[in-house]
């Protein structure tokens, strides 16, 4: 099939940047000329992805506001761009995401257990409490996100170029929103990929709403995509809501850098169903009308209705998948909110490979400072 | 043994850390076939290439971006800022992810990387050739900073900082870049983070300053002793933080005094926090004033910036204001 280098042929390929590559329609029916050809376990394991996202975001919205989760970035709408995109990952490949990957970090091997723990900060989570909404494990490939939007982008450019000194073979993907694209670092990453061509793909979830600020009042520039093309990026526009898509030119990206052609970048058009964080309420600047218009294009019932329409699954089979996968992830929150604490020390640790003086100083402090509180019997307010 | 100015000094520690560790990559504005623009990087990539001497384009926050990346790979990048002042544009990429990967990762990833930058004035460099933002980075949780006033510390330090598992923020004063020569060994040695340098000797009152105020302070102190047969004990941080305490609170034992030198803007600079800490853990040390000989609250000016910088008359004011008190 080969569609970046058909795209390539051209050079400087504005059809594709401006383009929407995509293999289903609404309805979920397939153009088969562009279908992959995915075995019938695949297409179901995509699929439970998608569930597993759907069920466990809609848990941290309800930790989040049971007061157990501090902020939670709701993925909702978007889970056939992080899925697709990290399912074209090898094992001995590195993902950076951004805050609003659930579905990436699931497909990376991360458990719904340790995601929860993560969020919850609770004893277990593997990153002590540092921050919110931000999930990563060295041992799963993981590099957690950055807040501050993008920061990653020319973090995961670097570490392709250094997998490429070292002659390692490792692909780097990297997710960011529409928003990182109006950023510093987007340009410091994207430029550097043009140069160095690290075997970097930068996918970017436009989800058409950086907070409040709609694409068209981000950019003059007719698509993203196109900003790539200036840098000398190979760059593509896909149904971000089409999962089919997604991974075919997510796979194709990722053996393209493998085989050393460098960087690609795409952009996935999806929609944020939800707000942009807890602490948004989209209502001040969107209408309702927009979001039900997209939620007739919510990539879970279009894939289940290809999914159908290929006889991969059936209404029984369905009910099945939610069912188990409803019961299971319900079992893990309560096994996550039963877990205590992080202990209150941690907030000194990591800052140094070595406690520094004035840090231990302020330890010290900090010990004392909870034996006045016992011994007065004063609390936290 | 060689005599060497700071330049060449930077250069060996460069060259040896290269040979030595091939994860050590070397990256910057113009550090390849031009050797840096004050010639730190000279060489380098006759002997190691292109992919571990990389000339970058000109983009500070790139530089940094990219080097975070390479370090969180296993790389030892060594990214060179062609001149502090253009650091800002890196800030965001220091502040947020230099400083705080490893604090984020739960200690899963760090970034073991040294951005090293000509600072200071003295050269008639204008305000954007001349700034000493060290209190910008000693504010920042997560970085440890350095500046060496010698050939032989600059060597020494520079190596340790890429020996370190912790970012680096390496300032190099550029007035003494090749105006002070000592003999520096050719083979490997490092000197310590955090352990400070005595200078000199003295009984009556301690100055403690760092980079090239260190030879402002020594022409002071001669003024000091000749005048008026005072002693005067010069401690060189080397490491600024996190900085030397036990060689201040010791040599203020001594003294009982305190005089306090830098070039940068003297409100929250340094001497501040060197004041507050003296004064929090040691006041009953003290026989008077802690007085800090500072930059002035002003960007760094392109005229009379010999007198916008502590310079031999302002320090001798204030080793005579605490003598005198």
């Amino acid at each position: 099939m080969n569609l970046i280098s058909q795209a390539l042929a051209k050079d400087l390929n504005l059809d594709k940047a401006l383009g929407i590559f995509r293999v289903l329609d609404d309805q979920g029916v397939p153009d088969e000329s562009l279908e992959p050809k995915l075995s019938k376990d695949f297409l179901l394991k995509i699929y439970e992805y998608m569930v597993r996202t759907r069920i466990l975001d809609e848990w941290l919205l309800k930790l989040q506001r049971m007061g157990k989760v501090a902020i939670h970035a709701p993925n909702k709408g978007q889970e056939a761009t992080m899925i697709g995109a990290a399912l074209a990952l090898r094992e001995q490949d590195w993902m950076f995401p951004s805050y609003r990957e659930l579905g990436a970090l699931l497909v990376r091997g991360m458990s719904e257990e340790e995601i929860i723990d993560r969020a919850m900060a609770n004893a277990d989570d593997p990153l002590k409490g540092s921050d919110f909404a931000i999930y990563g494990s060295r041992d799963k490939k993981i590099v957690p996100a950055p807040v501050p939007v993008g920061n990653q982008i020319p973090h995961a450019v670097g570490f392709a170029l250094a997998a490429k000194i070292m002659g390692d073979n490792i692909v780097v993907l990297t997710f960011f929103g529409d928003g990182a694209t109006s950023r510093g670092d987007f340009h410091f990453g994207l430029n550097f990929a043009g140069l160095f061509k690290p075997p970097v793909v930068f996918v970017i979830q436009n989800n058409q709403w950086a907070i409040s600020l709609p694409v068209r009042k981000q950019t003059a520039a007719p698509t993203l995509a196109v900003k790539g093309v200036a840098y000398g990026v190979p760059s593509i526009r896909v149904d971000g809501n089409d999962v089919l898509a997604v991974y075919s030119i997510a796979k194709e990206a990722v053996d393209k850098a493998s085989s050393g052609e460098g960087p690609t970048l795409i952009e996935s058009l999806t929609y944020r169903l939800g707000p942009h964080t807890t602490a948004d309420d989209p209502r001040r600047y969107r209408s309702d009308e927009e979001v039900k218009r997209y939620e007739a294009k919510d990539p879970i019932p279009r894939f289940r209705r290809y999914l159908m329409y290929r006889g991969v699954l059936n209404e029984d089979l369905d009910r099945e998948i939610w069912g188990r996968w409803r019961d299971y992830i319900e079992t893990v929150v309560r096994r996550c909110l039963s877990k205590p604490e992080l202990p209150e020390e941690v907030i000194f640790e990591d800052v140094y490979s070595e406690m520094p003086w004035n840090l231990r100083e302020q330890l010290e402090e900090f010990r004392e400072s909870l034996r006045v509180m016992k011994s007065l019997g004063l609390r936290v307010e | 043994m060689p005599t060497m100015n700071m330049v060449q000094a930077l250069n060996q520690a460069l060259r040896e850390e290269m040979r030595r560790d091939p994860r050590v990559i070397v990256l910057g504005e113009d550090v390849g076939y031009r050797g840096g623009v004050f010639l730190v990087t000279e060489k380098l990539i006759d002997e190691f290439g292109e992919l571990r001497v990389i000339d970058t384009p000109l983009t500070e926050g790139g530089i940094v971006g990219i080097a975070v990346g390479m370090a969180m790979y296993g790389l030892r990048p060594v990214a060179e800022i062609q001149f502090i002042d253009f650091v800002y544009e890196a800030f965001d990429q220091i502040v947020s992810n230099v400083a705080k990967i490893r604090y984020r990762s739960g200690g899963q990833f760090s970034v073991p990387l040294v951005i090293r930058s000509p600072c200071c004035g003295g050269v008639r460099g204008g305000m954007h050739h001349s700034q000493s933002p060290e209190s910008y980075f000693i504010h920042t949780a997560g970085l440890i900073t350095i500046m060496p006033s010698t050939p032989y510390d600059a060597k020494g330090l520079l190596k340790a900082s890429i020996r370190v598992d912790d970012p680096v923020i390496f300032l190099e004063p550029k007035s003494i870049y090749r105006t002070i020569r000592e003999e520096v060994p050719e083979e490997d040695y490092i000197v310590p983070i955090g352990k400070a340098r005595l200078v000199k000797e003295g009984s009556d009152v301690t100055i403690v300053t760092y980079g090239a105020m260190v030879y402002k302070s020594i022409e002071a102190s001669k003024l000091a002793a000749e005048k008026h047969g005072w002693d005067v004990e010069i401690i060189d941080l080397r490491t600024l933080m996190p900085f030397d305490r036990e060689a201040v609170l010791k040599s203020i034992e001594k003294t009982g005094r305190l005089v306090i030198v830098h070039e940068a803007p003297k409100t929250l600079g340094l001497g501040a926090e060197i004041s507050a800490y003296v004064a929090e853990n040691a006041i009953e040390l003290l026989r008077g004033p802690v007085v800090r000989v500072a930059g002035y609250d002003t960007p760094f000016p392109l005229v009379h910036e010999k007198l916008y910088m502590p310079n031999v008359a302002r320090i001798y004011m204030a080793i005579k204001k605490v003598m005198e008190y």
